[in-house]
């Protein structure tokens, strides 16, 4: 089941997709149907897989068009159509509900569906009551947010997990993983935190599965001065681009600015006097237009995303044309980057070869002339 | 000296060994009053003869003399005994109660006839302003721990003038900063590697020191990362300190290679062994290939921690280190086997402690060594490994405990233990578990911050302690983790019968409410109710 208007708002710095209105004012905006591709990017893998491991062939359960069909063609797999949305008017919540509903009916192993926390709450919503799911699920992670624990960590990693299932399902445990949302109600408050909706069940492989976002609170002020510090340092008199999260927007206050909590804003950094703020909640296009800058990113607490979720502007054309990792600010408090529990930072930009070059071990900046080397994985 | 081993157990001595009673304690609780609000006016303890008009008072400048007498407490010797013996009565001191939760502090047994020594007058008082002609025997002594030492570490010199922990760390990296000034590559090279289970003073001395500290992280089977460290190494390395076995208790099995790496990128290497306690006799750090290291007499070798009082360090380096020394250092004079102190060291990083450290410890520490020989020392390395690990055994089979990373694989001196899975089935935290176990006369220690390890608990057993303690230790965890399922609200209320419920946090951390002087505490706590 994919979600066709998934991640349409991340790259134009709409921060979600939800509703009709938001995957219109993106499309305006110039943004290009994802969720699509990273589906069929996770079925690949699986059918790559799947070739592994005796069975009897594998059959798709899916509904017409973007909903799904278009992804499995693309992935050269065997489909059965069991829904399609009305011809001539946009997809919708109630079709992604009609279409779970249906492909579940059918008894198949697995339910796969492309999307972010919007889709996973929806398909939650179409199985029955929260916590009492039976059919095994995983989300191919195409969203903007993603806070839920329900999601592979890249399509790729999805078809690995769908495949390791299908191939044995006795070998791989199944655990309850929280559907989770950003909590627009503590947003207003400026804090970014999530909200419990529920539990789907989930084959458990880990790594693969990303875990849930925990809740942010505020970094230490101490610890936040010596990272402000630091990338003043760095970047000298520059542009600095600064991702969505509570740790930037510290860093950004103890820089002298004020930053929004969920989109990438630019600030010019001046030696000796406070930043300007250039650019807010920009989008790829305006962040390409502003030339080089040096971008800051912290990742997602608990789950180590850096790139690729929540901050989809920050695209591979921006990172290339920032000039890569030498101009990547990674920016964590230590006790931030512990609790992730030696879990690697995460990252899932859509390009390959960019994934791959960033990989490796990263400089964090935990302080002021402060580092941790920390992996960085696709 | 080393701890009985037992060789063989009957079923009976086993069944008891296994289901240890648990003890029915209650710490005292005086409510004593502190000290400045006890005594009355013109108490005195020591009655001080009066001086005959006669005797001209000291020459003391009159810029120096006190308008008033100081504010001190009067009170008779009794009062005074009794107010101690009393707060005494309401601590958990490493006498007291089986301290293998202290982990990283290595709580062994301080034996006592070493105090003897020290407060023999020939020790207790000297003075350091004497000449050294009369103070042979101490130098003789200082002069004997530092040969013990070069054989213990396999270095070429040992200076025993830093005090412990961070002082000693400063003083080696004091000393990689001289090494690398004298050959005019400080500019260049303005950075240190340390890893996160090394113990923090590293990366906060190296920072002191003035260098950028990279810290690595382990690998997924909790061993420092070696590809980190080859993604750290550069033109830029100074140094790498580190700490092995680290404080999870797992030897890095690539120790050569990470100083084979360092080496060949130009950098010094430090071990910080302020424990050594695991390895004594069995490895050694310039067996490894280090330039550095430094031992805490109060852990390995058994002198007193004394709540952080007066400890000493040993800093150990090669004969190319050994000009940049801390000053004064001990010299023997072959011809006349006479002992000096050398202060006359262009070269040296200067002192870090007054004088020449601290010298009881030093007389504790020596003879601690001498005590036990060679062959002791390495039955106490042994022994603790083994009580470590048979603790081990016992630990990871209580409900809700786990033992993260290098699985199935021992441990040497101590281990992180984690309660994540107890937290995430009761929602207690670690630090709950803790302050129960102070209701059975004994407590814990989770681990230095960042928390790596979810839900931490550290214990390191020593060789001090009998199969019976930590049978004893062992059940009282195991009982706490019951009652955490089983009960949970009386371990989240926990202590219950302890002198003090709990400390608030603040007490320690905010320096506006922290009193750690009576004039601070009666200007914060009784001067300004309004403040808190």
């Amino acid at each position: 089941m994919v979600n066709p208007v998934a991640g349409l708002g991340g790259r134009v710095g709409l921060g979600g997709t939800d509703g009709p209105d938001r995957a219109r004012t993106a499309l305006s905006l110039g943004a290009r149907p994802l969720a699509g591709v990273r589906a069929a990017a996770a079925l690949g893998e699986l059918a790559a897989r799947a070739g592994e491991s005796p069975r009897d062939g594998l059959l798709v359960v899916t509904a017409a068009g973007p909903l799904g069909a278009e992804s499995v063609a693309a992935a050269g797999l065997t489909e059965r159509i069991v829904y399609a949305a009305g011809a001539g008017r946009d997809t919708s919540a109630e079709d992604t509900a009609a279409a779970v509903r249906a492909v579940v009916a059918q008894g198949v192993g697995l339910l796969l569906f492309a999307g972010g926390d919007g889709t996973a709450r929806d398909v939650l919503g179409a199985l029955g009551s929260p916590g009492g799911v039976s059919c095994p699920v995983l989300g191919v992670p195409t969203g903007v947010k993603m806070h839920s624990a329900v999601f592979a960590v890249s399509p790729r990693a999805a078809g690995e997990v769908a495949a390791a299932w299908l191939a044995g399902p006795g070998r791989v445990r199944l655990r309850d993983a929280e559907v989770m949302d950003r909590d627009e109600d503590a947003l207003g408050a400026g804090r970014v935190t999530s909200r419990l909706f529920g539990w789907l069940p989930v084959p458990d492989v880990p790594v693969r599965v990303q875990q849930r976002k925990t809740g942010s609170t505020a970094p230490a002020p101490e610890a936040v001065g010596g990272i402000a510090a630091e990338v003043a340092e760095r970047v000298g008199a520059g542009l600095l681009a600064l991702g969505p999260g509570s740790t930037t927007r510290a860093v950004a206050a103890a820089l002298g600015a004020d930053v929004s909590l969920t989109g990438v804003d630019v600030l010019a950094l001046r030696p000796g006097r406070p930043p300007r703020v250039v650019a807010r909640d920009a989008g790829e296009d305006a962040l390409l237009a502003l030339g080089p800058v040096w971008i800051a990113l912290s990742p997602i607490g608990g789950q180590g995303f850096l790139l690729g979720r929540g901050n989809q502007q920050i695209s591979p054309r921006v990172l290339r044309a920032a000039g890569g990792r030498e101009r990547l600010l990674v920016l964590c408090t230590e006790a931030k980057l512990a609790a992730l529990g030696g879990r690697p930072l995460l990252l899932d930009t859509g390009d390959d070869a960019l994934d791959a070059e960033l990989s490796g071990h990263l400089p964090v900046i935990t302080g002021r002339r402060q580092t941790s080397l920390y992996r960085l994985a696709r | 000296m080393t701890a009985h081993v037992p060789v063989s157990v009957s079923p009976e001595e086993a069944r008891i060994a296994d289901k240890p009673r648990l003890r029915r304690f209650r710490q005292a609780s005086w409510d004593e009053k502190l000290i400045f609000e006890l005594g009355s006016p013109g108490e005195r303890g020591v009655l001080v003869p009066a001086a005959d008009p006669s005797v001209e008072r000291p020459a003391i400048p009159a810029a120096l003399r006190r308008a008033e007498p100081p504010a001190l407490p009067e009170m008779s010797q009794q009062q005074v005994l009794r107010h101690y013996l009393r707060l005494s009565q309401e601590n958990l001191g490493a006498d007291l109660n089986i301290d293998v939760g202290q982990g990283t502090c290595t709580m062994k047994y301080s034996p006592k006839v070493n105090d003897q020594f020290v407060r023999d007058p020939r020790i207790a008082a000297l003075h350091p302003l004497q000449d050294e002609d009369t103070v042979q025997g101490v130098l003789g002594i200082i002069h004997s721990l530092e040969q013990l030492l070069k054989e213990i570490s396999g270095m070429d010199r040992v200076s025993l003038q830093p005090g412990a922990g961070s002082a000693a760390i400063y003083a080696n990296v004091a000393m990689i900063r001289a090494h690398f000034a004298a050959r005019g590559e400080l500019e260049q090279r303005d950075e240190i590697i340390t890893t996160i289970f090394s113990h923090p003073s590293n990366a906060a001395c190296a920072k002191t020191a003035g260098f950028k500290v990279i810290t690595l992280h382990p690998d997924a089977d909790g061993y420092p990362d070696i590809e980190a460290l080859r993604a750290a190494v550069g033109p830029r390395t100074a140094a790498l300190l580190i700490t092995n076995p680290e404080d999870t208790g797992i030897y890095n099995p690539r120790i050569e290679e990470f100083v084979r790496i360092v080496h060949e990128a130009g950098g010094l290497c430090s071990y910080d062994q302020a424990n050594a306690n695991g390895i004594l006799g069995i490895t050694r750090a310039r067996d490894a290939g280090f330039d550095l290291c430094h031992f805490n007499l109060h852990k390995t070798f058994s002198t007193p921690h004394a709540c952080g009082g007066p400890a000493a360090g040993a800093c150990a380096v090669t004969e190319e280190l050994a000009p940049y020394l801390p000053r004064p250092t001990v010299e023997l004079d072959p011809e006349t086997g006479a002992y000096r102190l050398d202060d006359d060291r262009p070269e040296s990083i200067g002192k870090m402690r007054p004088f020449y450290g601290v010298v009881p410890n030093l007389v504790r520490a020596y003879a601690w060594i001498m005590s036990l020989g060679a062959e002791g020392l390495r039955a106490a390395a042994e022994t603790a490994v083994l009580n470590n690990n048979y603790l081990l055994h016992k630990v990871r089979q209580i409900p809700g405990v786990s033992v993260p990373y290098a699985t199935g694989r021992p441990r040497v001196e101590q281990v992180r233990y984690s309660w994540q899975k107890l937290h995430e089935d009761t929602g207690l935290h670690s630090e709950d578990i803790g302050l129960r176990a102070a209701d059975f006369g004994t407590h814990y220690w989770t681990s230095h911050h960042p928390y790596v390890v979810p839900e931490p608990m550290t214990l390191e057993p020593t060789e001090s302690y009998t199969r019976a303690d930590l049978d004893e230790y062992a059940a009282i965890l195991s009982e706490i983790a019951r009652e955490a399922y089983e009960d949970p609200e009386t371990v989240r209320t926990a202590p219950h019968r302890s002198t003090i419920h709990r400390v608030r946090p603040q007490a320690l951390d905010d320096p506006a409410v922290w009193a750690v002087s009576w004039r601070a505490y009666r200007r914060k706590v009784l001067g300004g109710a309004g403040r808190r």
